[in-house]
């Protein structure tokens, strides 16, 4: 029972310090703040998996993250016609040479022995298929590209509904961490992490290169949304009602028409952006809510207990007849389906795809320091790592700046030392990131809610 | 005979050359993770960070020196102010790791963990690199930038095509070949590098056979300084100082440390230039060098190019997948030093 007043009363500390960013800054800022940590706690969960439950690194988050992004662009932007008309066959015909490339590779691999012939064969097939690709590709991207390239110049997605791409991310990246599984999970601890981390980078730069597929580095812009826009509830009766509702009191003591006319706009147009981020959090919520169902469910199931068995002793586990590497790809997958789904979510929230801003500092790292620092192998301890740490790297610029200012007030506003201090405020998210985890893995190896393990 | 001629010389100047320097640079910083990787076991995040911490001191000298007027003529004034700068890097690596790295040893931590902790350094290093320099880039070259131009190449020999020949290029190669020959010197000649290859080979016979631990780990990181210092100011000169680059280049360093097999510094070394030739020559458009040895009614529409050079990295990074999947020890068999 101790160990529940622990999570609450640290849950309790999260939302008090975000109603505390409510009243100083705004609400629309404490909601902003509020939704992403959702969706970094939908991440930590995803790497929770992995690292926690199976013991596996993956610093490719990144890539699934980016992944997810990308199922966005693809489900939910309407197609380009014209598009497709140019270019559509070249690039139907290169996925059918990449199929055809891998279905051969396995041909060779399954039919014939180990030997040198067999790896040269192996090594021109893939060579060739590369060139042929290049030829047939080639073409159409061009001619995709040069349709009106300030707006489209891509494929375009499939016009569906965008809540549907959170699951079609999902799928993406688990299947992106099947390939990449199947590659890498035979390696050791610290090289299957540099691995994921390579090639996660490799998939962020065929995203961003590719324009033919997502704009590439030009981004794309204005997607849909599971929420109302902020311009239609503005005009629409039934909100503006609500608003004066909820402010009847503060409207009431205005007493000009004119000046109570601005002030119900004015309060409309902040209320507008509020619904709206709620409408997010209430997905985010749903979202966070039934994973944690799961994985917690999951975690105290027979499966869960043979994923912990299998992280403390691989060759005990492996002797009692688990198949280890099934179980280890199992998890990749489910654990990087996960992340792909906070990718989608990041970029629906966003509305934006923003393939330059993937970098492995703020998608990989960050990640793994709230799953470390909020408690490896308890979902709770990740989640409220989510919050913690993307609280503090939001929130550390603000509070540098005013702690600077604090001790440096005594000096003259023109003090060089100030004046650099003061500019390289936004940096020190990095100092308080970078010494909280060292000092959570010197005195707290376990995290702030540890693993719990219940004997049954 | 002068089109062959011409033809080798584009594909020297445009793949050869900058091969070399860029690989040099990387081969410097792949000794780095090797060496850490042998001795202290555990994979190093804060590679490319401590290089950039280590250059930013020589980027600020350098402007210090130059503002008093001291330089070396032709050479850049950063050769100056290497010592300089290497002796804040070996100190700042010392402070890390009597307050981070030396509790993990002697708990003797998972690997696993090591790199954890060193991603908390990294975070800090880059934390104190832009509080103290900013994130914006930086030239810090001066002195003379060329040493062969192509116009005067031409003039020479009488060529259609030229080599160009950058000081920092010709530094890189130069200083990067000392530092590196003088480190196998000290590895396998001494008796403090053997008693390093010792410690590393297996620890607990080491520790019987009295070599001091200490005394390992504070030279490793003396050398460590010495590597990440020089081979950051080298790549800074060569491009320019840019914070957020370092961290960038931290991957194909790893990528070169592990096809060199990680843990043996002589695979590192030749992994740097492996992996530098590599991106460059897949991602280099022979459509000029196709042209010279093929007759005028065959020559090429096309680039010629595998890649396209936005793919450098990813280049690497296939090489890195791979050697993982075909021999995971490395080229040359790894943990050995």
């Amino acid at each position: 029972m101790r160990n529940y007043k622990n999570v609450i009363a640290a849950y309790s500390i999260m939302i008090f310090l975000i109603i505390l960013v409510g009243i100083f800054q705004s609400w629309s800022i404490a909601l902003t703040i509020l939704n992403y940590c959702l969706i970094s706690a939908v991440m930590t969960i995803g790497a929770n998996i992995q690292w926690g439950y199976a013991g596996l690194i993956n610093f490719g988050i990144m890539g699934y993250t980016a992944l997810g992004g990308l199922a966005v662009v693809l489900v939910s932007v309407e197609p380009v016609k014209k598009a497709w008309q140019v270019g559509g066959l070249n690039i139907l015909a290169c996925i059918w040479i990449i199929v055809a490339i891998i279905f051969v590779v396995k041909f060779i691999l399954n039919r014939f022995e180990k030997s040198k012939l067999r790896n040269y064969s192996v090594a021109s097939v893939i060579l060739g298929g590369i060139i042929l690709l290049r030829v047939t590709a080639a073409p159409g991207i061009e001619a995709i590209e040069s349709v009106d390239p300030a707006k489209t110049g891509f494929l375009g997605g499939m016009g569906l509904p965008v809540l549907f791409s959170w699951i079609v991310g999902a799928l993406l990246a688990g299947s992106l961490a099947f390939v990449i599984g199947k590659i890498a999970l035979g390696l050791r601890a610290d090289y299957l992490a540099i691995a994921t981390l390579l090639i996660a980078e490799i998939i962020v730069s065929i995203i961003k290169h590719e324009e033919w597929l997502a704009r590439g580095v030009k981004n794309v812009i204005g997607l849909k949304r599971p929420a109302p826009y902020e311009i239609d509830l503005q005009t629409s009766e039934w909100f503006i009602n609500l608003v004066a509702k909820f402010n009847s009191s503060k409207l009431n003591l205005i007493n000009s028409i004119s000046d109570k006319q601005e002030a119900l706009n004015q309060m409309v147009i902040d209320a507008s952006s509020v619904y709206v981020k709620l409408c997010f959090t209430g997905l985010f919520l749903t979202v966070v809510i039934i994973l944690l169902i799961v994985t917690q469910k999951a975690l105290y199931s027979p499966w869960g207990r043979k994923m912990r068995a299998i992280r403390d002793n691989e060759e005990a586990a492996s002797a009692m007849g688990k198949n280890i590497v099934k179980e280890h790809l199992l998890i990749f997958i489910l654990g990087s389906a996960i992340v792909g789904l906070a990718g989608a979510m990041m970029v629906t929230n966003d509305g934006l795809f923003t393939p330059g801003s993937y970098r492995p500092m703020r998608y990989t790292f960050v990640i793994w320091v709230m799953v470390i620092v909020g408690g490896t192998g308890n979902n709770f301890g990740a989640i409220l790592g989510g919050f913690v740490v993307w609280f503090l790297w939001v929130e550390a610029a603000p509070i540098a700046l005013f702690l600077i200012n604090l001790f440096t007030s005594h000096l003259p506003e023109t003090n060089a030392v100030r004046v650099h201090l003061i500019e390289s405020a936004p940096y020190f998210r990095f100092l308080v990131i970078g010494i909280g985890l060292l000092l959570i893995m010197r005195y707290r190896p376990q995290g702030i809610i540890p693993e719990k393990i219940i004997k049954q | 005979m002068m089109d062959f001629l011409n033809a080798i010389i584009v594909l020297f100047n445009f793949t050869v050359i900058p091969a070399l320097a860029y690989g040099s640079q990387l081969a410097l910083g792949a000794i780095f993770v090797t060496l850490i990787y042998a001795v202290l076991r555990f994979a190093n995040f804060a590679t490319g960070d401590m290089m950039s911490f280590g250059t930013m001191f020589a980027v600020i000298l350098t402007y210090y020196f130059q503002s008093l007027g001291f330089g070396l003529g032709v050479l850049p004034t950063a050769l100056l102010t290497i010592p300089f700068a290497i002796l804040m890097m070996i100190l700042y690596m010392l402070i890390i790791d009597k307050f981070v790295f030396s509790y993990y040893r002697v708990k003797k931590s998972p690997p696993v963990q090591f790199a954890m902790v060193s991603v908390g350094v990294m975070f800090v290093t880059q934390a104190l690199i832009r509080i103290i320099i900013g994130p914006s880039d930086r030239r810090f070259l001066d002195g003379e930038k060329f040493i062969i131009k192509a116009t005067e190449f031409k003039e020479m020999t009488g060529l259609a095509e030229g080599i160009t020949l950058k000081s920092t290029q010709a530094i890189t190669i130069i200083v990067t070949l000392i530092v590196v020959s003088i480190m196998f010197w000290f590895l396998n000649r001494t008796k403090t590098g053997t008693s390093m290859r010792a410690y590393s080979d297996n620890e607990d016979l080491a520790l019987l056979s009295g070599i001091d631990p200490k005394r390992v780990v504070l030279i490793t990181w003396v050398i460590a300084g010495i590597l990440a210092t020089i081979g950051g100011v080298l790549y800074g000169l060569d491009k320019s100082y840019r914070p957020f680059v370092y961290f960038n280049n931290m991957l194909p360093i790893f990528a070169a440390a592990i096809v060199g097999g990680i843990g043996n510094p002589f695979g590192a070394f030749l992994g740097g230039y492996v992996i530098a030739f590599a991106e460059i020559f897949v991602t280099y458009a022979y459509k000029r060098f196709i042209s010279y040895l093929l007759p005028e009614h065959l020559e090429p529409d096309s680039l010629l190019q595998l890649l396209s050079t936005d793919y450098k990295f990813a280049v690497s990074f296939s090489i890195l997948v791979i050697v993982l999947l075909i021999r995971p020890s490395g080229i040359f068999k790894g943990k050995v030093i």
